[in-house]
This record gives structure tokens, sequence and C-alpha cells, in this order.
């Protein structure tokens, strides 16, 4: 081998250590918990450290699913995640396209204003928000959890304009000489052509509605009507008796990961490619 | 619009029908985000700032204050500068180090090694992991007594020195609830979103500008410094820009690991703006405190946006 070759063996051998020491590092918290939620009680504050269960138990996920709302937990994250990441898929692909493809008189503005509000931080809106729907009567209901979605928002709006702009506008022209209207152009030839951008919509959004916290935390106070991310809270702070229960813990904060996990590797193309588009500037 | 269309060469009044059609059939594809605009969101923050100048809380009767929610933040609350300077401190530590992390991670991606596809999986899987989910591991993890990180601490102290070293007790000391937090953050941060912008960032670089560089004899941190930086400064800035905002908003992990504890070593803004709003109900205090960090972010926002002029590069704008 000459020298030079030598040098750039070394110097990939040397990048490729560095990427598996970080990736280690990241995913060994990962690793920790996954090994634990298949450990027996008496294993699970074993000290010298059990790296590997002796025998796997898999009992633990079923002991989680059987703690009392579980199921109605995940039920209700799966029924909202669906209702709110659709609203925000239809409507804010709408104004995506209006913002992508028509001219009108106020466009710049209401564009501005659009991406202004991408700024906000969340807690200015919290809290009137949280009066409305107490005026309305909507508290501890699904409504403040799912209908506010389905009026647009701006990092989605924002998304879909950036790629219906790379959708050539003699495709819209040819449409319009044979006659079509433009909800039919959206309908029938957008629509096909930015399959990618609602899937990266959608992943992203879903991913964004099944960890929401914050919202149905202060929305919800009947436990059997909480989403997972508010209701796996309880294995903390209802503890019951003095017996270890950090295996359950962790089974139970795996099976809130999986689903995302799940949702990315399916779409992971897709996402990505939503999530570069996120940082082009408009 | 109507008689000046007939006045109007043909051409042009078929283009200002047109005009009048896209417009009308703008606004009814927009009509959602206008209602969703004004009810959920123009609405409300001026709602708001309206609600910082009572005392209300939910359901009670709400009187005129004038300023004296805002003098009680300045003045009187005591919890009120510490959380502001904790946030503030939390946010200092975690966006640059996230930030440049991220940078850091996505130029080793950006090599061109084999495997580059699942060192970025692998790299992006923190960030999957919901916050909630991140924050019973890490309170698993960081356990003083039971916790993983504590033993490996403790074991090698063991190998080094014959006696084990007793590692902090994180989040349960005041000392180190802060730092934990950093670290849970600094975990799911430097492989996520930010990386994924910052590596599609660096494969827009054109490959020439390196070889030009090496050619006038630049070395690796010469090109990094004068062609990476200058090319990936608008999505540095980018990148920038959001992690402030939502470092300053930090909620669930500290809520979730720490309540803000232990001794209020971990009261956060985001925290004190929950419990002044959603277990007390003090809504115009609430709001005060939101509208105080509203303007504390625009006005750095603004700052980022006016120095961004000095530091960011946009190719392809004549300069």
């Amino acid at each position: 081998m000459t020298t030079h070759s030598l040098i750039r063996f070394g110097r990939r051998f040397g990048l490729h250590a560095i990427a598996i020491a970080l990736a280690i590092v990241l995913m060994l918290p990962f690793y920790w918990a996954l090994i634990s939620s298949l450990k027996q009680m008496n294993e699970v504050r074993q000290i010298p450290l059990v790296w590997w269960p002796s025998v796997p138990q898999w009992i633990n996920y079923r002991d989680v699913w059987n703690v009392r709302f579980f199921p109605n937990w995940v039920g209700n994250s799966i029924f909202l995640t669906l209702v709110a990441t659709t609203g925000t898929v239809v409507s804010s692909s709408l104004a995506g396209y209006a913002f992508a493809r028509f001219s009108f008189p106020g466009k710049n503005l209401l564009f501005s204003v659009t991406l202004a509000t991408l700024m906000l931080p969340a807690y200015v809106l919290l809290i009137p928000n949280y009066m409305l729907f107490w005026k309305l009567g909507w508290l501890n209901t699904y409504l403040p959890l799912t209908v506010p979605f389905w009026f647009g928002q701006a990092f989605f709006i924002f998304l879909f304009r950036q790629f219906f702009m790379t959708i050539p506008t003699e495709l819209d022209d040819a449409a319009r000489i044979d006659g079509a209207s433009y909800p039919r152009i959206f309908w029938s030839i957008m629509l096909p052509l930015c399959a990618p951008v609602y899937a990266a919509a959608a992943i992203i959004e879903g991913i964004n509605q099944w960890n929401s916290f914050l919202r149905p935390l202060i929305i919800l106070n009947r436990p059997e009507n909480f989403p997972l991310s508010v209701g796996i809270r309880y294995f903390v702070v209802n503890p019951g008796d003095n017996l270890p229960k950090d295996h359950l813990l962790m089974a139970a904060a795996v099976m809130m990961t999986l689903p995302v996990i799940i949702l990315f590797f399916l779409g992971q193309r897709a996402f990505l490619r939503g999530v570069v588009m996120s940082g082009i500037k408009g | 619009m109507a008689t000046r269309a007939a006045v109007l060469p043909r051409p042009l009044a078929a283009r200002g029908s047109l005009r009048r059609e896209q417009t009308l059939w703008a606004y009814v594809f927009l009509l959602p985000w206008i209602i969703g605009l004004l009810v959920f969101v123009l609405g409300p923050i001026l709602f708001s700032l309206g609600l910082s100048f009572f005392t209300y809380t939910l359901g009670r009767e709400a009187t005129f204050a004038g300023l004296d929610n805002w003098l009680k933040a300045f003045t009187q609350d005591e919890l009120f500068w510490p959380s502001v300077g904790r946030t503030v401190l939390y946010t200092a530590v975690v966006v640059p180090l996230s930030v440049f992390g991220a940078l850091l991670v996505a130029m080793l991606l950006n090599q061109r090694l084999r495997a580059t596809t699942v060192y970025r999986t692998l790299f992006f899987m923190p960030h999957l992991v919901p916050l909630v989910a991140s924050a019973f591991i890490w309170l698993w993890l960081l356990s003083p007594q039971y916790g993983a990180l504590n033993e490996f601490i403790w074991q090698i102290g063991l190998r080094l020195t014959g006696s084990g070293i007793k590692g902090p007790g994180w989040f349960s000391d005041p000392a180190w609830a802060m730092p934990a937090l950093m670290a849970v953050a600094l975990w799911s941060a430097v492989g996520g979103n930010m990386m994924v912008i910052f590596l599609a960032g660096l494969q827009g670089i054109p490959q020439e500008l390196y070889e030009a560089a090496a050619i006038d004899g630049a070395g690796a941190w010469s090109r990094f410094r004068h062609v990476t930086l200058p090319m990936i400064s608008p999505t540095l800035f980018f990148n920038s820009v959001l992690a402030c905002i939502l470092a300053f908003q930090v909620f669930d992990v500290p809520f979730i690991a720490t309540r803000g504890g232990p001794a209020y070593a971990t009261w956060l803004y985001g925290l004190h703006i929950y419990r002044t709003s959603f277990e007390f109900f003090d809504m115009g205090y609430g709001s005060t405190l939101a509208w105080i960090s509203f303007v504390l972010l625009s006005v750095f926002t603004y700052v980022q946006f006016r120095s961004a002029r000095s530091w960011v590069y946009y190719a392809g704008e004549a300069r």
C-alpha cells in the first residue's frame, strides 16, 4: 500500500470509529430502556447491572396493557392523532395551494402574517384559547384537541406552498385550457403529483399529535379520556405499593415510542424530505 | 372594476376577469385558514394582551388592574426573575451546543462513508422518542441509587482508583438537575431535524468551491471557515432562530422529570406560566407572563435578524 492510500484508509477508519461511538452513545439510553422493560422485578435494580435479562419478560408488556385505562389511552391517542392530522393536512394544503398558485389582493400581507405566526410562543395562544373553550363548554371534550386543527397550521401551509411551487405551472395552464375548474386541477393534478409532501406532512404532524402533551394536559381531566402521553404519567404519580415499577415504566415508554418509530420507517424518505423542505428559505 | 374593464382592450379585459376568478378561488381555498387565523391566533393574541391589564381568575369577576400585573412580575413575583434567568441560561447552553453539535454530526455524515444511511437513522432515533417517554427513560437512567449511569461512574472509579466514585443525584440534586435537563435536550437534538436540515445544506454546496480552495492551499479548518460556514449560514441562521424559540418554551421534560424542583432549581419560565394559568387559574397574570415572553422573544428574534445581515450569506443574491 502506498502512503497516500494508507492515510486515506486511516482517515476513513477514524471517521467510522467516531460515527460508531456516537451511535452507541445515542442508542444506549434506548437499549437500556428496552432491556429494562424485559427484566423481572428482582433484576431491575440489581447491581452489578444486568445487561441482558436471564429470561426476557414479555409478560411485562401484557401487565402494562392490563393497567386500568391503558388500552383506552392508546385508543384515545390513535383517535386524536388521526382526526387532528387529517384536519391539518387537508386545511393546510388548501391554503398552501392558494399561496403557491393564485395572485390576489392581500396575498403578501396574508403570507407574511402566516409566517410570523411561526415565531409565536405557544403560551400566548394557550390561555385565551383555553378561555374560549371554557366559554364554549368544550373543556373535557375532544373538541379543543381536534376542531382547531381543521383550520390550518402555518408551518404546514408553508411546507405545502414550498412543494406546490416546484410543480410546473404548464400543467395547470393546460388543464385550464381544457376547461378544468380550480378545485378540479387541485384534485386531479396537484394531489397525485404531491403525494410525497402529503406523506411528509402527515408523518410530521402525526408524530407531533401522538406526542402532544401540554394541550391534552390542560383540557382533559378524566383519566379514561387521556391520550397516552398524559395517561402514562400515572405510572409515576400513583405508585400504589413500594415495589419497583421501573420495568413496567420502561415497557410503557417503549410502547409509546414504538408507533413513532414504525411511522418513521414507513415514510422515512418522505419524512426527511419534508423536514429538509421546511428549512429552505421561501 | 367592471367599468374599467369595459374600456380596456380585449386581452386585458380577459385578464381582469381571470384575476377576479383567481381572487375568488384563492379566498375559497384560504377560507379555513383565515377563520383559523382570526379565531385561534390573532383574536387570542389581542385578547390575552387585553387580559394582561385585568385581575381575572377563571370564573370570577374581572377587574381592571392597569399595569399591576406587569409591575407584579417585575417587582413582586419572587419566582419571576429567577425563572427568566434559568430559562435564558438553559437556552444559552442548549442552543449553541445542539446547533453546532448537529452541524458537526451532519458534517460527519457528509463524508460519503459507507453505511451513512444506517448512521443517519441511528442518530435520528433519539429525536423520535416522545419527550414524555424520554423524560421517563432519563429519570430511570439517571436515578441516583439504581441508575445505570451512576453505576457506570462507580465502576470507573473502582477500576481507576480502587474505590468507587459516587455519582451526582442528577434530577434530585439542585446543582445537577439543570445539567441533566440540558443533557436530555442535547441527546434528542444533535441527530434530529436540525441535523437533517444541515445535511441537506451541506450537500447543496458545490464541490468546485472545495476544489478551488484546496488548489489555493486551504487546509481543513480554512475550508470550513471560508467555504462551509458561509455557504451553510442561511441554514445555520434558520436552525438557530427556531431552536431559541423552542428552547425558551421548554416544558414537557422538566414538568415530568422534576416538576420544577428540587428547590425550584429547574423552575423554568414555561412551568411558571403553566402553574399560574392552569393550576391557580390566574388568567390575567398568566397572560402577562405569556406576553412578557412574547416580547422578549420578539426582541431577541429581531436582533438575530438584524445581525444576520452581517453574517448570513445567500448565494445567488447580489451583494
